[in-house]
């Protein structure tokens, strides 16, 4: 392989590139041919052929071609909205999705990176939409606290923050939850965590159902339950105004802007010396802490900043909802998120970005809206909706049957279903020793 | 001295490790009791006038159908705590099987022509053929959804199995949406289950009590005996501690695991057919919320440990009693979450220890 003879840096840089564009055709090719897809371990000789053939096409390319690639998505995405009225369907599934990426984002980076099983993700949507429920609407109405709010809110009782300001709240509340629901599950392991963190999940959500009953003086309540808190402000800029619910196109480029700075700071994350830390403490967390990494500080702020993005995309969808309601909060949303990650390939970031736009088109594009009228059109009569969730199971057995990888499965967890790891740490032993 | 400052702090710590757990598992009990027997609490009117009681008769009825309402939870648990102990899934879609098994259950009655007016020796022996039916088909659901969505997933990274239970436990509960719709339906109550059995010192036993308990111990028992004595039982933890040296003994590693499915099934089913009794209403989210209870209890006794999601069951059906009666049933989840991360904080390998493989 001529890849041995290049430093480690530069093959890794091709490698990510590659995973961004096209898929594994021999991923693909393996999974169906052979009997046991579970083994992972087709036949070496043919993935090799296959690998040569990607790694000579790839150096065929410019080396700006996937700079260029990324900045023709961007205008791509950017100018997406004007294909589409400002009401369509398909715009507000867009807008939907767009914040699952950033959900998604973050809890790879806890589940994907760190390999701390959380089930209990949740909660820091909870948390990121109460902050836009208790911050930003008339909800403690005996309160007067205006920032950055628009002219009306201005002379609305309650506390009204301009939206960036909650969004900043949202990621201070959510780090904190973080931190605290990683405390507890610092000793234990991956299966334990996943049960610790899903309590965590749990009791959040029954403080949300039940905040009601919680006074906080003044007949302010924590929460305001399954009723919800109704009338959540509208972001407001101060240069382009207020948003409203019949033009969906700024709420589209605010997601938008929000998933790019979440997307690009897990890509600079993953290769950082905490991302480093993180994928070590991941693979062998006993030798990782005999090399020096302090496990605690780690492990800790992983739950920190994945919750930070999970608090995020929560502010966001609580004022895109612009209701605050417990019962948004239940713990299949967690098992939603985490599906998505898993179908994408887990701890790969173009992976969770991709599962969770496939999933969340399915479940909030495909299945209402073009799904639907496929059994009145062949003359069945029931409704679709009634099957939602039996499709939507039944496309989680069948990609995860045929792709247990997930679809763009992380750099090294390939190679380690695919036998290759050895060779590749003694390659980059081998680099290392010679520089 | 910085070490005898040390070391009163490592004697505390000692202490709550041995003994923290227990003291926190009594404190619910002990301190209802207490404000029971000194403020008394009120168990019902005559001639409009609040009667209390200053007695323990209520805790000791919250502590029975604890117990009894536990044994379900129990049931389920070990069905997880067996498929976690041999392939580390944690099986998502059992609470699943287990509504179907209740459902199953509930449409036999009809079939069987079994109604609240039935004799008892028709009752028995109807109800008896239901729970071997019930059973058998829960099973066999168990290790079809083995052979299709996990066994092909053998050797993939540890969640894909984990996503396909998911999915399958989507795809039961849809089944159970079109098959019963979507709120709780009332089944009929054919042993009469509010009916009092026996009196001890003041504290009523039900119907459901005993026949909850009656259903379980033996199976508890059967399964035990199972693990610890038969060949297929060895041949189970053998593939429980070690699939691939089983393997080089001879033992089919594939079909061990559908027997541990199958199991697994049979006793979830066995649940379904107690719960449609006991609760007298059935509906499709129930094995949800009973797969989180159960999951729960097999963690908190020690994954893998089949006494210990016995044990786990029972004490999350006592704390469920207790919260439900004494701070409402809306905080319930709230008590047994909280109590589950104190066990995982002062033990974290669970109460009576986890039998995996990770654990040696």
């Amino acid at each position: 392989m001529s890849d041995a003879e290049r430093p480690p840096d530069e093959v890794r840089s091709e490698v990510s590139v590659h995973k961004g564009q096209a898929p594994e055709r021999e991923g693909v090719t393996r999974a169906s041919r052979s009997k046991e897809p579970a083994a992972g371990l087709g036949p070496g000789q043919f993935t090799a052929q296959m690998r040569e053939w990607r790694d000579a096409f790839e150096r065929r390319l410019p080396p700006w071609w996937s700079r260029a690639l990324g900045a023709v998505l961007i205008v791509f995405a950017i100018l997406l909205p004007f294909f589409f009225t400002q009401t369509s369907g398909f715009l507000n599934a867009t807008i939907i999705s767009l914040a699952y990426v950033v959900m998604a984002l973050g809890l790879n980076i806890v589940v994907g990176f760190a390999g701390l099983l959380d089930l209990g993700y949740v909660a820091f949507y909870a948390l990121g939409a109460y902050s836009v429920g208790w911050f930003g609407s008339g909800f403690f109405f005996n309160e007067h606290i205006h920032v950055g709010a628009s002219h009306i809110q201005n002379t609305l009782p309650g506390i009204h923050l301009n939206f960036l300001l909650i969004v900043v709240c949202a990621v201070v509340i959510a780090a904190l939850a973080g931190i605290i629901i990683g405390l507890p599950t610092l000793r234990l392991r991956s299966d334990y965590i996943a049960i610790v963190t899903l309590a965590f999940g749990e009791i959040v959500r029954v403080f949300a159902i039940n905040g009601q009953s919680i006074h906080l003086g003044g007949g302010q309540t924590l929460t305001a339950g399954n009723l919800g808190i109704p009338a959540v402000d509208l972001p407001y800029f101060p240069v382009i105004g207020s948003f409203n619910l019949l033009k969906l196109r700024p709420w589209y480029w605010l997601i938008l802007a929000l998933m790019l700075v979440v997307l690009f700071v897990n890509l600079r994350l993953r290769d950082s010396r905490l991302g480093r830390a993180w994928v070590a403490l991941r693979e062998d967390e006993v030798a990782a802490v005999s090399m020096g990494i302090p496990a605690v500080r780690t492990k800790l702020l992983a739950y920190a900043i994945g919750a930070t993005f999970g608090g995020v995309s929560g502010a966001f969808l609580g004022a895109y909802f612009t209701t605050v309601n417990a019962g948004q909060f239940a713990f299949s949303f967690s098992i939603f998120v985490l599906a998505m990650i898993i179908v994408g390939g887990l701890g790969s970031i173009w992976g969770a970005v991709l599962g969770a736009l496939l999933l969340s088109y399915t479940n909030y594009y495909l299945i209402p809206d073009v799904f639907n009228d496929i059994p009145s059109k062949i003359g069945l009569n029931f409704n679709l909706t009634q099957l939602s969730f039996g499709i939507f199971g039944f496309l989680l057995v069948l990609v995860m049957v045929l792709r247990p990888q997930g679809l763009f499965p992380e750099r090294r967890r390939r190679l380690e279903l695919t036998g290759d790891i050895a060779a590749e740490d003694a390659q980059l032993v081998e680099s290392q020793t010679a520089v | 001295m910085p070490a005898a400052a040390v070391r009163p702090l490592a004697a505390v710590r000692k202490w709550i490790g041995r003994w923290g757990l227990i003291v926190a598992l009594l404190a619910l009990p002990v301190y209802y009791g207490i404000r029971d027997l000194t403020h008394g609490y009120s168990s019902g009117f005559v001639n409009g006038h609040a009667v209390i009681n200053h007695d323990l008769t209520q805790l000791g009825f919250n502590l029975v159908s604890g117990v009894s309402n536990g044994s379900i939870w129990a049931l389920i648990a070990m069905g997880y705590t067996l498929v976690y102990g041999i392939i580390e899934l944690i099986n998502f879609a059992h609470g699943d099987v287990f509504m179907i098994g209740s459902f199953v259950a509930v449409g036999l009655y009809a079939s069987f022509g079994l109604t609240a007016t039935t004799g008892a020796f028709g009752l028995v022996g109807g109800l008896l053929l239901t729970l071997i039916v019930a059973m058998f088909v829960c099973g066999s659901l168990n290790v079809l959804i083995e052979r299709v969505a996990y066994r092909p997933l053998r050797g993939a990274p540890k969640l894909a199995p984990l996503i396909t239970a998911v999915g399958f436990s989507f795809i039961l509960q849809n089944v159970g949406l079109l098959w019963k719709g979507g709120s709780p339906v009332g089944v009929p109550d054919l042993i009469n289950q509010n009916k009092t059995v026996f009196k001890i010192s003041g504290v009523i036993i039900h119907r459901a009590d005993v026949l909850a308990i009656a259903v379980t111990v033996p199976l508890v028992f059967a399964l035990t005996w199972f693990i610890g004595r038969t060949r297929a039982g060895r041949a189970m933890r053998a593939t429980a501690q070690d699939p691939e040296a089983a393997r080089l003994m001879g033992i089919n590693v594939n079909s061990t695991i559908s027997l541990t499915f199958m199991l697994g099934g049979m006793l979830a089913g066995a649940a379904g057919i107690v719960y449609a009794l006991y609760e007298t209403n059935v509906w499709y989210f129930q094995g949800f919320e009973a797969g989180l209870i159960a999951f729960t209890a097999a963690v908190m006794g020690g994954i893998g440990n089949v006494r210990g999601a016995v044990l786990g069951g029972i004490i999350i059906g006592c704390i469920q009693q207790l919260s439900d009666s004494r701070l409402g049933p809306q905080w319930t989840p709230a008590v047994v979450f909280g109590y589950l991360i104190l066990v995982m904080v002062l033990r974290p390998r669970g109460l009576l220890g986890e039998e995996t493989r990770e654990a040696g």
